[in-house]
């Protein structure tokens, strides 16, 4: 049962064939059976999912109009308030908080009957590529337990890829949906900046956060969008306008006479070759369903991992500074006489993992007077010009493509010293951030030299998300034809599989 | 290449309100140099008459009508606080201190 699609899942459920307690009871297990190896989740609610899957099941019964994937389970990034669940961010500093309130899109899902089964590992704040940053212990990767599952959203990209859940929640302000789901073979989305409230998503970088969903297919990642997405007061970035036909467009998935744009800065050198024949041959593949292939160029993307290494740190060094020991979360050095200053260092050097002092440092130096113009106001236009680079090359072409990530999975540990080495992983899918538009990831097959997964990106302009959905579902239909059967037929079992 | 000593960092580190270790000071001092040569390249580029973009999205100032709304009650407010007293956050003195 934990092999269907969430679409048949939900579809099961509606034909009475299976409950939502025994759904989320067979996930349940499998969490139990996995996770020991996986290490996805950071807290799971048994009981609470339980619970959220039998009120469904009576509100089925009672005739209730539900929403299409009412009683699916889902897996729950732990950047995200949940109401009297723990929630950490990855964090030590926020060890053992139990928000008081939802998120609003912890709301959503519960309006929308999806069960929380629980809350997913990440790199502390979101800051890394590889969940190894968490401050719990990295998560592994299921098609190669000493690889990375990527990051940030490394947690809920693997219980994904593992079966432990159909669906799940991450955010992504650098790429932290795209690239976890290309190393775990599965489908991510970053909605358009705005798109989904950030109300009770702990930030990082305020003005490139977004969450966005996780699938093992095309439809099943519209499907959750269209539960998260949707405007809300509460969070006055949020976008007023009703949310893009993703999972019509998703059934569609017809690209005859689109334009692809390929940008000729994402490809090519520095690229692993098996990433690069994968892409290639997708890009085949479009043509052959009666796309139009056209090459643009976005030259000012060469800076953008510069500028986002500027931007990032600097709003989260703001946004951080409220982690100061006085009304939640850690607070060390407490002692009779301490001053609230010193309290607030102690508590903020035990709490704070090496890559969160590293970037919150960064960004105060960038933020500091005599440096802030060369650093943080030439990154703000930096981003202008990538602004600009996509506007233009959206005048060319519907959407545009490129690999998600440079490489597939590495190895644990491997570039964990190397903080540089680590930002490049980011190098494709930062653009997105910085413009504010919506991106895809989804699996284009293995790189023949590691026999692990590849992901191909497609981004789309702010508002136009469905676009992703109908190329993507397009071009996922035509690979799986050639494939036989789902990417994730091809992982190694894992033990209880 | 660009550098930061281990006196500069610890003034950052000050600054952010972080106490870090002396190794730790060290480290960060020593991965700085190409942390900045890596994002100096912003300043590679033309960058004149170009304008500054803070946020993705043309935004006004948001405003809502001032009326109030349910929100959190005391209790549920303190529920997370690693001290209070008499239903306030009980924080570490603030003044007086010798610094």
């Amino acid at each position: 049962m934990i092999q269907l699609t969430a679409a048949q899942m939900a579809d099961a459920l509606a034909k009475d064939e299976t409950t939502s307690v025994e759904l989320t009871q067979a996930h349940l297990d499998r969490i139990a059976a996995v996770d020991g190896q996986v290490k996805a989740f950071l807290h799971v609610d048994s009981e609470g999912a339980l619970a959220q899957a039998r009120d469904v099941d009576t509100r089925r019964k009672s005739g209730e109009k539900l929403s299409a994937i009412a009683g699916v389970p889902l897996a729950l990034k732990d950047v995200l308030a949940q109401k009297g669940v723990p929630t950490t961010a990855g964090s030590k500093i926020l060890q053992g908080w139990r928000p008081p309130y939802d998120s609003t899109v912890v709301s959503k899902l519960k309006d929308a009957g999806v069960v929380i089964m629980g809350k997913t590992n990440m790199d502390e704040f979101a800051m890394g590529s590889s969940t190894e940053n968490s401050g719990y212990g990295p998560t592994f990767n299921p098609w190669d337990l000493t690889r990375t599952p990527g990051g940030s959203s490394g947690g809920s990209a693997a219980a994904v890829s593992a079966f432990e859940a159909p669906l799940a929640v991450g955010s992504d302000t650098g790429g932290s949906i795209r690239q976890p789901a290309a190393l775990t073979g599965i489908v991510g989305v970053r909605p358009t900046y705005g798109a989904v409230s950030r109300f009770g998503l702990i930030a990082y970088s305020s003005s490139l956060d977004q969450a966005g969903p996780f699938g093992r297919t095309v439809l099943d990642t519209a499907l959750l969008h269209e539960v998260m997405a949707g405007h809300d007061p509460k969070d006055a970035t949020s976008i007023n306008a009703p949310v893009p036909a993703v999972v019509s467009a998703a059934k569609s998935g017809d690209v005859k006479g689109m334009k692809i744009g390929v940008i000729k800065q994402l490809q090519g050198e520095g690229y692993q070759k098996g990433v690069q024949a994968r892409f290639d041959e997708s890009l085949k593949v479009l043509a052959s369903l009666g796309a139009e292939i056209v090459e643009v160029d976005c030259p000012s993307f060469e800076y953008a991992l510069a500028a986002y290494y500027l931007i990032a740190p600097s709003e989260c060094s703001s946004n951080l500074a409220r982690f100061d020991a006085m009304r939640y979360g850690l607070r060390t050095g407490d002692v009779e006489g301490a001053s609230a200053e010193a309290v607030m260092s102690a508590t903020r050097d035990a709490g704070f993992g090496r890559e969160v002092k590293r970037r919150i440092i960064l960004g105060t130096y960038a933020l500091s007077s005599g440096y802030y113009d060369a650093y943080y106001g030439s990154a703000q236009k930096i981003r202008t010009l990538i602004i600009q680079d996509y506007a233009k090359a959206f005048g060319k072409a519907d959407v545009l493509v490129s690999p998600t990530a440079p490489t597939t999975a590495y190895k644990i540990g491997e570039k964990v010293d190397d903080p540089m080495a680590m930002y490049l992983g980011d190098v494709a899918t930062i653009p997105v951030n910085l413009a504010g538009i919506c991106g895809m990831s989804l699996p284009a097959g293995l790189a023949e030299e590691d026999n692990l997964p590849v992901g191909f990106q497609i981004m789309a302009p702010a508002m136009q998300d469905q676009r992703l959905y109908q190329v993507g579902a397009s071009l996922e239909a035509a690979l799986l034809s050639q494939w036989g059967a789902p990417i994730l037929s091809k992982a190694p079992a894992l033990g209880g599989k | 290449m660009s550098s930061l000593s281990r006196d500069d960092v610890a003034k950052l580190a000050g600054l952010a309100r972080i106490e870090m270790t002396e190794s730790e000071l060290v480290e960060l001092s020593s991965q700085f140099g190409m942390i900045l040569d890596a994002v100096a390249r912003v300043q590679e580029m033309d960058l004149s008459g170009v304008k500054a973009t803070s946020h993705p999205q043309p935004l006004e100032n948001i405003a809502r009508p001032d009326v109030v709304l349910p929100s959190l009650s005391p209790d549920e407010a303190l529920s997370g606080a690693p001290a209070q007293e008499e239903s306030r956050f009980r924080v570490p003195q603030i003044l007086g201190e010798a610094e």
